[in-house]
């Protein structure tokens, strides 16, 4: 209302004071022009004596460059023990029949046969339909990658939880990693490590670490405090309470990082393959760019499929239960007859490689390819039901999504930062209120007012559409059990998708533009908007809800006038993970011409632009920093309320 | 007891949450009162404790829960750091201690046992058992046999290889209870042990308990918010309310002379006969007067009414009362038991 009075009366200013509403370039900090600069110095200048620092960037390159060579020639190239890259291979990779039932094998003794079929299906579908050569490459830098990822986690993860000082200095960096766009640092990854697979797995490992070192911290406090004490009753030095007691019992949680590592990761398979990952990632961008539907469809499924394999695996890892083996079948033989058998077989079947092709590489006579059914079936939608798609197209673009785009260009930014302001005084007291302020005066100051009211609106308009979806599903769901059967396999299959996958079906049917990034942002940003709002009504408390019975409440007033309610902080903070989803997918969106900030990252990236991508990057991180703190400090204030959370 | 030597001794300890609070007790002249700390803002989890533990007797701390018992008994093992006061343990004063000595009493002299059993989750309950063993580098074998003979102490023999969540709560606290005696500690702390299992196992469990310290005669310091239990096993209780100790005593004296109502009150629900022994309801003879032989029935003047009443309330005749040397000290009436059984109430 504020908002829309001060717009009014702004209207009638007279010109001296126009750079209330717009504002004035003239004024602006030539901030990315400083970064590039000062990127180029690190890179030309910038001399340790003994080293530059381009050499110490490039020397790491090179450290890691030698795991992953090794995982390369394990899993898709065959070890060839020379540096000429054209020299015969002496020692086969491991056959695609072994690999399948070494996973297979893990699965089933993870989690039983269900699981084994899953995973064993995946790698099936992976040799099958031909993705064979490019999986291996993209699985070969993931078995790298992640092992990294997990390490470095949980080493900044333990120094945070150990050194209090080094937490709070943390906690702003990883928020700013985990909002910042990714394509906004691969221009200087690319700068300080080359093109090629080690550069593209350190984007990956900056991309996928942070939630490690969140996920470790959270571990190691959650703790139980008893356990700690009594850690130090049985005379534990710092380092023993740490490494016995302390890591050990925070195993499920640190698990789950390692899960999030290994999805991230995969997330990141696309994204990467610009600064020459290769493989999978590089076939459906390829794919992408040629339009050719089919084909980038394919091996889109087939990032998918890896990724349900490797997460359905990590999890059944989080949720096992080491039962205890008892003492008539210890001998060494028959309690690792699991890894015995898998050993001998993989042995047999590696040699058996050597001599025999089928068994190494899958027979190209055996592949099957859907592509051209795809291509088809798009052809054919398009012919038939053009008109309709282009009517619901552009009804929702006239009526609903320019209108509200041009309004937000025409607020003067000066109300709007006046309004975060107060927003954020008013939910978290002047603190949050400084915060808010500043952040949205950094986009104003240099330059990007305008290209952020484009992201704000398009994402804006998801996320509405989003939690329009989620949130009565999820309620729905929360309600009945067979929906919420449906709903959670929908869910999980939705978040484990990366991101990349949603283009292909939205620009397949609607072609590029604000429309298809919309569906596209829709789509990935739906999950937390169910899980969370299931998550809020299910923990309303069971005799809160017999009560409302037992007085006469209809299902439906139990509905609006409890569950609701109480769950409403939950809700919110899912429509807060909604907003974060809507706005990392935003970025992506840039492959299909959208005119916002993250198109703005992406020609930077494409320019190699260090600093109009950076500058860009932190604008989208920005934004989502303050709908975040905003959001949340709003969900604390109300559960405080509800005596859900203790002040 | 008062004749055994003092193991642990603790002098005006406090502990207080809250900002500032060691400003507040550096402005304080003397001893604040409850009214300070609480116009200061800060919680006064424990208040002004001050008690000697002897060596070989189970001394019970005793209080509703929020009343400071597991902050109290945290300041006695320097879990946490009391604002003020001082701990001594066998003389020495334990805050003082240096890190490196203070590992070093943890490691050797004392044990703990917790609420909630604190069992570590990844490891078997013979490598539980031999946790405390392996922190102080002790070889696999030599740990591992220790570790089995604690084991067949608390009855759980054949469960070595069974991992924690395998097992019952009763169970899991046995394996608590084991793994605190594997390093033969002089002292045994244990915070409310049993409050986290059912009545009935709750019982076998202090029976068990019983067994046990019949056995190794440990200097104990047990912590619990059920007064039957505290009877039941205390040779001493000191009772806390809001973070102060109200009063010290054997069962016997609490019940017979409550200092407050607060503590009158817990020790009304209390049947006496379970209490009282024959010596607080008898009439004295100055010993040597009389001797046993002239009753019928005698009992030990340390002897519980519980154990007694139902073979002499039909008796017509006297009781003789004897001390611990056979001599008679005093006499009792068969309605005086009556009375404690019927109103509870001794007339004293
Ligand atoms: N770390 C702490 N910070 C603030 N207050 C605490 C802390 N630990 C305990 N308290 C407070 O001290 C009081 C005594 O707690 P506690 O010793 O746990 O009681 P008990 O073991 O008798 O149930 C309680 O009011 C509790 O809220
Ligand atoms: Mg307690």
């Amino acid at each position: 209302m504020l908002g829309i009075l001060l717009y009014y009366f702004s209207a009638q200013l007279p010109e001296q004071f126009a750079w209330l509403i717009k504002y004035p370039k003239s004024w602006t900090i030539p901030l990315k022009y400083w970064i590039s600069d000062f990127m180029k110095w690190l890179i030309q200048d910038l001399d340790f004596g003994l080293f530059t620092f381009k050499e110490f960037t490039r020397s790491i390159a090179w450290l890691l460059e030698w795991p992953l060579r090794f995982a390369s020639a394990l899993l898709s190239e065959g070890f060839t023990f020379s540096s000429d890259p054209k020299a015969p291979v002496l020692v086969q990779r491991l056959p695609w029949v072994a690999v399948t039932a070494i996973f297979t094998l893990i699965a089933y003794r993870v989690n039983g046969w269900k699981l084994a079929i899953l995973v064993g299906s995946c790698f099936l579908y992976l040799a099958i339909f031909g993705q064979w050569e490019s999986a291996m490459v993209t699985l070969s830098s993931i078995v790298i990658a992640v092992p990294f990822g997990v390490f470095i986690g949980m080493l900044f993860g333990i120094l945070g939880f150990r050194h209090k000082n080094f937490e709070m200095a943390m906690m702003p960096v990883l928020d700013l990693m985990q909002t910042v766009p990714v394509f906004a640092y691969l221009v200087p990854v690319l700068f300080l490590f080359g093109f090629g697979p080690v550069a593209a797995m350190i984007a990956t490992m900056i991309y996928a670490t942070p939630p490690m070192v969140r996920l470790t911290l959270l571990a190691l406090k959650q703790v139980p405090a008893e356990l700690v004490e009594y850690g130090r009753m049985a005379g534990c030095t710092n380092k023993q309470l740490l490494w016995k007691v302390q890591i050990p019992s925070a195993r499920a949680g640190l698990m789950v990082g390692v899960n999030q590592v290994i999805m991230l990761s995969l997330n990141m398979v696309i994204i990467a393959s610009m600064i020459g990952a290769g493989g999978l990632g590089y076939d459906v961008l390829a794919s992408l760019r040629r339009l050719a539907i089919g084909a980038g469809l394919e091996a889109g499924v087939a990032i998918t499929l890896l990724a349900i394999a490797l997460d359905r695996l990590s999890q059944a890892f989080v949720q096992r239960d080491t039962t205890s083996f008892h003492p008539e079948d210890v001998h060494f033989l028959i309690r690792h007859r699991y890894l015995v058998t898998a050993i001998a077989g993989l042995l047999i079947v590696w040699i058996a490689g050597h001599f025999l092709p089928a068994v190494n590489h899958y027979p190209e006579a055996m592949q099957l390819t859907t592509g051209e059914f795809w291509s088809d079936l798009v052809k054919w939608l398009n012919i038939n039901y053009f008109d309709q798609f282009e009517a619901v197209k552009t009804f929702l673009l006239l009526n609903f999504m320019i209108p509200i785009k041009r309004f937000l260009l025409a607020v003067p930014w000066v109300v709007i930062v006046a309004m975060v302001a107060l927003l954020g005084y008013q939910l978290g007291g002047w603190r949050l209120s400084v915060l808010t302020a500043l952040l949205s005066l950094f986009i104003a100051v240099t330059g990007q007012w305008q290209k952020a009211m484009v992201t704000i609106y398009l994402c804006g308009v998801s996320v509405l559409f989003a939690t329009g979806i989620g949130v009565p599903l999820g309620m729905w769901a929360a309600l009945n059990k067979k929906v919420y059967r449906v709903v959670k396999v929908i869910i999980d299959t939705l978040q484990t998708l990366p991101s990349f996958v949603y283009l292909i079906p939205v620009v397949m049917l609607f072609r590029v533009g604000d429309f298809a990034a919309m569906l596209a942002i829709i789509v990935y940003s739906l999950a937390p908007a169910v899980r969370y709002t299931i998550h809020g009504i299910t923990q309303v408390p069971e005799d809160l809800v017999e009560a409302s019975k037992a007085i006469g409440c209809t299902k439906l007033q139990i509905l609006r006038r409890v569950q609701i309610p109480i769950a409403l902080p939950e809700i919110m903070l899912g429509v807060n993970q909604t907003i974060m989803m809507a706005l990392s997918m935003l970025v992506i969106t840039a492959l299909v011409g959208t005119r916002d900030l993250g198109q703005e990252v992406y020609i930077a990236l494409t320019k190699a632009d260090t600093g109009r991508g950076i500058v860009a990057g932190l604008a989208v991180a920005f934004i989502a920093i303050i709908a975040d703190r905003l959001i949340g400090a709003w969900a604390k204030r109300k559960k405080q309320q509800l005596g859900m959370e203790h002040v | 007891m008062h004749d055994h030597a003092v193991t642990l001794s603790c002098k005006g300890v406090w502990k207080l949450f809250g900002e500032n609070c060691e400003a507040f007790l550096a402005k304080k002249t003397g001893i604040p009162s409850q009214k300070d700390v609480q116009n200061a803002g800060l919680i006064g989890a424990v208040q002004n404790a001050s008690f000697d533990i002897h060596q070989g007797e189970i001394f019970i701390i005793m209080g509703l829960s929020g009343s400071g018992k597991s902050t109290l008994v945290r300041c006695l093992t320097k879990l946490i750091e009391p604002s003020a006061g001082s701990v001594l343990f066998n003389g020495e004063d334990l805050l003082a201690m240096p890190e490196k000595e203070l590992i070093d009493v943890r490691r050797h002299k004392m044990g703990m046992v917790f609420q909630h059993f604190a069992l570590l989750p990844h490891l078997t309950v013979l490598d539980n058992v031999a946790f405390p063993l392996a922190i102080q580098g002790i070889k696999r074998a030599q740990r591992e046999a220790r570790a089995l003979e604690v084991i067949e102490l608390v009855g759980l023999a054949g469960r070595e290889t069974y991992y924690p969540r395998e097992l019952s709560g009763g169970q899991q606290q046995r394996v608590g209870i084991a793994r605190s005696l594997a390093v033969e500690p002089e002292i045994w702390f244990l915070d409310e042990p049993f409050s986290a299992l059912d009545p009935l196992i709750r019982r076998e469990m202090q029976d068990e308990f019983l067994r046990l310290q019949n056995v190794l005669h440990k200097t104990i310091v047990f912590i619990t918010h059920d007064f039957d239990e505290a009877i039941r096993l205390a040779d001493r209780i000191a009772i806390m309310q809001d973070g102060a100790i109200v009063q010290i005593g054997s069962p016997e004296e609490l019940i017979l002379k409550p200092a407050t109502n607060y503590v009158a009150e817990f020790t009304q629900q209390i049947p006496r006969e379970k209490v009282l022994t024959a010596k607080s309801i008898m009439t004295p003879i100055s010993a040597g007067t009389l001797s046993p032989s002239s009753f019928n029935k005698t009992v030990k003047s340390e002897t519980r009414i519980q154990s007694f009443a139902a073979d002499v309330v039909h008796d017509t005749q006297d009781i003789g009362v004897v001390n611990a040397d056979g001599e008679l000290i005093g006499t009792l009436t068969p309605g005086k038991v009556i009375d404690v059984l019927v109103s509870g109430n001794p007339a004293l």
